[in-house]
């Protein structure tokens, strides 16, 4: 089974949930930025949830399918339409053969998860068939789709049918968007002035936000408690000598502009860190747009877990109505 | 030397042996992250060794941070007690210094850069008390270098020379990082060389590039056959500066399948080296030599 991309859309990917274990070499775990919506739209089709799917960002693609499917649609708002007809997101719904997957304006959040019944089955990259285009790794041949690729899907699941989600279960977001950052890895290099500041600021997703990282803007810069600089680090007060990054840590370059790590993730380098964003909240950034304001709030380990645990909680319910 | 332990996020223990980079704190970084993978702890998905620090990656559901803190604490007593010693190899990478597609970028970047009057190369051989950008470039090539850190991206190699404290070189990164870096460019930032093993962002100074290939995800590259990436901690590098021509006919050597990088076999022993580093060095580039 396979469909034809006709338009690729602004950045459309293969990704499933990453390929852990290769991060010490440099390569990131990747995978879709939204886990959870990548998780709830193989749900929607019977897949197993690690299945590969595709990630949209900002606009949808236009696919063409040459055999019947089952499809489903998650994660951002954005119109679904099968040959012109509307169909639902966060739903399951038939494809037949010859017929065309588009989609309408991007209402809101940022990226869309499309699963088809059986998964994409290119073939995988250390384990993955996430789409690492810097490392020219998985996906389709190592890049985002184009217009002409003809995309290989696996076989349907016996309990491939039609399902929606009941969207009581999402999650419902604060505005200003709210990340929630546990302080800690070299937290201690910034003024107590400057660590306040951090999280009292309202800042703003920059156009610089990708797979990799997003970047923030319209905070104040940041001040750096005084010291003589490591051996190695390089002189500015924001270098550090080069270490590891954590999934979701928060560098701020020259002290200005704050980027949290993301799916796609440097291992490492020269800047320094002030914490990490938690885990249960890695997902949302996925779904922030270029321009939306965003407000950084501390928390402890013990809060951190319990969104942790929380997330974990409600994706159990969805899977418990959808499975 | 002071460890410190902190948490990244609630998946994440960071561990630095050292604020400062030193040859010490590599080899304690890489006992105690060794120790950590040789005790297979439930619950740890990554171990990331670096340059002067490593990193766990782990389950918060399967152990409790506060459980895998103290398990990593267990490990320092015996990094302290490990032998310092890597049966590893020696590579010559041959470099095209002062090459026209990093001076493009260069100049491309040069709003970002904390001189953007002059180069890179100019930059950091001023502030290195260099005359000029050549005979820093010689300072560069002349003593081997240790790869103590792969990463950032695809197999990138972080590489600290083996040199005397007085004779290292150091620069800083850039102010803002840049959004682009061509493919096996060369760079420095703090004590560190690098090469971008792919195109991309990077904060690195740019002084040259190598027509060698370090990193192949389709494995065509015939010494990459085995795995996409070249380097791991602990390998011997040794710059060869190169011409054009060279540059040319290395990498039309690579794209045939007829180049192969150089390497011996060596020992390298921090005990000795810290006694005798000239002895040492000469050593590791007699064995390179005689291949």
């Amino acid at each position: 089974m396979t469909f034809e991309v006709i338009k690729p859309g602004l950045l459309t990917t293969i990704q499933d949930l990453g390929r852990p274990g290769y991060f010490h070499l440099g390569i990131p775990e990747g995978g879709a930025m939204d886990r959870a919506a990548m998780r709830i739209a193989n749900m929607l089709v019977g897949n197993p949830e690690d299945a590969a799917g595709l990630e949209a960002v900002f606009m949808g693609p236009e696919l063409k399918f040459n055999h019947d499917a089952l499809v489903s649609v998650a994660g951002a708002e954005m119109p679904v339409f099968v040959d012109g007809e509307p169909r639902a997101c966060w739903a399951s719904f038939a494809v037949k053969a010859g017929q065309t997957l588009k989609f309408g304006y991007l209402k809101t959040g940022a990226r869309i998860y499309i699963a088809i019944a059986g998964g994409i089955d290119t073939p995988p990259a250390l384990g993955s068939r996430s789409t690492y285009p810097i490392g020219a790794l998985g996906g389709f041949e190592g890049r985002a789709l184009a217009a002409g690729d003809t995309v290989p899907v696996g076989k349907a699941p016996a309990n491939a049918k039609e399902r929606t989600l009941d969207q009581s279960l999402l999650a419902t977001q604060p505005k200003p968007a709210e990340l929630r950052v546990l302080p800690g890895l070299y937290w201690h290099r910034l003024t107590k002035g400057s660590q306040q500041q951090f999280f009292d600021d309202e800042w703003r997703v920059a156009p610089e936000a990708d797979r990799m990282g997003y970047r923030f803007r319209g905070g104040h810069s940041m001040e750096f408690v005084e010291r003589e600089q490591p051996f190695g680090a390089g002189s500015d007060p924001s270098n550090i000598v080069d270490g590891c990054y954590s999934y979701g840590s928060i560098q701020i370059p020259g002290g200005t502009e704050p980027i949290v790590l993301h799916r796609d993730a440097v291992s490492g380098g020269g800047y320094f860190t002030i914490g990490a964003v938690i885990s249960a909240d890695m997902d949302l950034i996925g779904q922030l747009q270029p321009n939306t304001p965003v407000r950084f709030r501390q928390v402890d380990m013990t809060e951190a877990l319990d969104a942790r645990h929380e997330r974990l909680a409600r994706l159990e319910k969805i899977r418990a109505t959808l499975t | 030397m002071k460890t410190r332990y902190s948490y990244g996020g609630d998946e994440h223990i960071f561990v630095e042996m050292d604020e400062e980079m030193s040859l010490d704190a590599f080899f304690k970084s890489l006992a105690m992250s060794n120790a950590a993978k040789d005790a297979n702890v439930d619950g740890v998905r990554e171990i990331c060794p670096a340059n002067a620090s490593f990193q766990v990656r782990y389950d918060p559901d399967v152990i409790a941070p506060e459980n895998m803190m103290a398990k990593l604490k267990e490990f320092e007593e015996k990094a302290i007690n490990a032998e310092k010693r890597l049966e590893t190899r020696i590579i010559e990478v041959p470099v095209f210094y002062q090459d026209p597609w990093t001076h493009d970028c260069v100049m491309r970047f040069r709003e970002r850069h904390q001189d953007p009057s002059g180069t890179d190369l100019d930059y950091a051989a001023r502030i290195n008390g260099y005359d000029s950008a050549e005979a820093f470039i010689e300072a560069h090539h002349s003593a081997p270098w240790f790869v103590s850190m792969v990463g950032f991206v695809s197999g990138l190699p972080f590489l600290y020379q083996l040199v005397e404290r007085e004779k290292q070189l150091q620069v800083p990164k850039y102010l803002k990082p840049r959004t682009d870096t061509p493919k096996q460019t060369v760079g420095y930032g703090g004590c560190f060389s690098c090469i971008y093993s792919v195109r991309g962002a990077g904060g690195y100074q740019m002084f040259g590039i190598t027509p060698m290939t370090i990193f192949d995800a389709d494995q065509k590259v015939s010494y990459l056959k085995d795995f996409m990436v070249f380097f791991k901690p602990g390998d011997i590098v040794k710059w060869k500066p190169i011409d054009r021509a060279e540059y040319d006919r290395i990498l039309k050597g690579v794209e045939d399948g007829t180049y192969t990088p150089r390497i011996a076999e060596v020992t390298f022993d921090l005990e000795d080296f810290n006694t005798d580093m000239n002895v040492t060095n000469a050593k590791l580039m007699e064995a390179l030599n005689d291949v």
